[in-house]
């Protein structure tokens, strides 16, 4: 087995950031490995995109198209990546840790009987030892874990969004495309896609987002949130949430931010009624400055902010929307 | 509908940081004084689900658990919710297993049971964060799988399966057996009641071991884990914050719009 195989995701019709983030870390993995780097792209009319991701610095861009193949549906791309892998037989198999990634990596090490490590930041390989070296945040981002394998490959890794930086596109270097031929037995699929619906198709995406204001338990209920939203709006802002208002009914579910929603990365990241629980954190801390809000002075929100301030929300918001819709008034003039 | 519900136990995720400590080679977690090991959450709403549908439909919960004696108190609280028999796979061999070992010894004791519809599991464990388990199963024991669950529907021998993903859920339809994971969306588990308590403690807790459930005890422990742990450590935090202090909001809130302006970020 040779080589890395990176599984590219397509996020409206175009190459996700994730794909990208993929392809650094494979790359910094080929200086150690010496080995080929191939980005695979899976389901229908792939051709624009394969000569986008051709100039993205791999070696071979491989590319499986059929019928329905661009469906998300779990048990079809299993079979169908692993299809791929029997081919060109990787070393190591790289997803994102997405809807994608945990589903279908955890799958595809049972049928390669691989090893696998899901949700990782950090990927480094030991030439010395041969050990791939796999670290990744445990107990609900409380430690970090160094896992190390050497045997039962492929070695299947899934790598936190934001772990590596994406790479930019350079057309001095055109990759070779290949369509791999895959064969899918449709009577085989025993789950049978009946719909898939995307709620989160109006406002600002998270992930995009230059800004979010984030509201908490501490919001103490939906009404509250009127607030959260008049924030955001005079910041140009989109809204995201933690666990407790996704749980309690709040807010849509589709917004919550954390180990097991979004992972974000915005410029600013207002944290308002939210107490720091390092699940929710996996999910904001790759924010550049965090502002905290919060009526617990020992929150612990407060360790991972840039700013904050201690006090209610309900006094601090009004204020500070006041204050900001001055300040742009003021730019315009 | 007999439903097996495979359950972990785990440190309480919800102690707070300050008193979670590792031990001085950064193998181990140093389990926190008089804060008992639960019942992993996810785990737990699988057990919620799993008795929403034994309400509907009837049949039997079968709870499941690789673990010592002590295990014991996570199956008494899934039985005092409402599951019917708990099994505790105890057995040398079994420590320290890996995900693909404890999935294979799971699929045994799955297929001891034999007759059973439905096998379901928690998302992930909230100690590894992994949550391998439950989609390994279901390769084991060639079964139709579905992650992520928030509901399930019966409809005509085939199950409805809501599922969650990032930005909206998708509904797959799956025939009978099947293995699924189940998500918090899935709902808050209910609290025991005191009837549910005190027949949960008169329950005799079967214990199987690696003999009973036809496991190879060289294919499990340790030994054969496909990844091997260097370390644990606690990240460092280098942030610190800067406080914005003011007697009235009005001004604290001031003070931030002008620093946030000053940083350049808005």
């Amino acid at each position: 087995m040779k080589g890395v195989l990176i599984c590219g995701e397509l996020e409206k019709k175009e190459i996700s950031s994730i794909s990208k983030e993929l392809i650094s870390t494979g790359q910094k993995l080929q200086n150690s490995l010496d080995q080929s780097l191939d980005f695979l792209l899976i389901g229908e009319n792939l051709r624009e995109r394969a000569e986008e991701a051709a100039i993205l610095g791999v070696n071979k861009v491989l590319i499986v198209e059929g019928p329905e193949f661009s469906e998300f549906h779990p048990e079809r791309l299993t079979e169908i990546i692993a299809a791929v892998c029997r081919q060109i037989e990787p070393l190591l198999i790289l997803l994102g840790q997405t809807d994608l990634g945990r589903d279908v990596a955890p799958r595809l090490a049972a049928k390669l009987e691989g090893s696998i490590c899901l949700d990782c930041v950090d990927l480094a390989y030991d030439q010395k030892t041969d050990t791939l070296i796999q670290t990744k945040p445990v107990y609900g981002g409380n430690a970090l874990a160094q896992w190390a394998t050497a045997s039962h490959r492929p070695y299947i890794v899934t790598m936190r969004p934001r772990s590596d930086k994406p790479v930019e596109p350079d057309p001095s270097y055109r990759a070779e495309i290949i369509p791999i031929p895959v064969e899918i037995d449709e009577t085989q699929m025993r789950s049978q896609l009946v719909k898939t619906v995307h709620e989160e198709d109006k406002g600002i995406r998270l992930e995009q987002a230059k800004i979010i204001v984030a509201g908490g338990g501490g919001i103490g209920g939906s009404e509250g949130f009127d607030l959260v939203r008049k924030l955001a709006q005079a910041l140009g802002a989109a809204v995201g949430i933690t666990r407790v208002p996704a749980d309690e009914n709040w807010m849509s579910k589709s917004l919550e931010i954390g180990q097991t929603g979004h992972i974000v990365g915005p410029d600013l990241y207002f944290a308002v009624g939210i107490s720091g629980a390092p699940q929710h954190l996996a999910g904001c801390s790759g924010s550049k400055v965090i502002i905290a809000i919060n009526k617990d002075p020992q929150a612990r929100i407060f360790e991972e902010a840039d700013f904050g301030i201690v006090g209610d929300y309900r006094d601090i918001l009004p204020a500070l929307i006041e204050k900001l819709k001055d300040l742009t008034a003021a730019q315009q003039d | 509908m007999n439903i097996v519900v495979c359950i972990k136990q785990v440190q309480d995720p919800e102690i707070p940081a300050s008193k979670f400590r590792l031990d001085a080679e950064g193998k181990n977690v140093i389990p926190p004084e008089g804060i008992p090991p639960v019942i992993n959450p996810y785990d737990e709403q699988a057990v919620e689900l799993a008795i929403r549908i034994k309400e509907k439909h009837g049949g039997q919960i079968f709870i499941l658990t690789i673990g010592s004696d002590t295990a014991a108190s996570v199956v008494k609280h899934a039985l005092a919710m409402g599951a019917d028999e708990g099994i505790i796979l105890n057995d040398m061999a079994f420590e320290g297993s890996d995900s693909f070992s404890t999935a294979y010894i799971m699929s045994k004791a799955i297929q001891k049971i034999d007759n059973y519809d439905l096998v379901l599991c928690g998302r992930q464990a909230a100690d590894w964060d992994e949550g391998l388990v439950g989609s390994i199963i279901a390769e084991n024991l060639h079964l139709p799988l579905i992650t992520l669950v928030e509901s399930v529907n019966l409809a005509e021998s085939r199950f409805q399966v809501k599922r969650v993903i990032l930005d909206g859920y998708q509904v797959f339809s799956v025939p009978l057996p099947a293995v699924l994971t189940v998500s918090h969306e899935a709902g808050q588990p209910r609290l025991p009641s005191g009837w549910g308590i005190i027949s949960a403690s008169k329950k005799e807790i079967a214990v199987w071991d690696a003999n009973t459930i036809g496991v190879e005890s060289y294919q499990t422990g340790a030994e054969k884990s496909r990844k091997k742990l260097m370390k644990l450590f606690i990240p460092q935090k280098e942030k610190k914050c800067e406080m914005i202090e003011d007697e009235k909001p009005e001004e604290a809130a001031g003070k931030l719009a002008q620093k946030l302006r000053e940083a350049g970020v808005i």
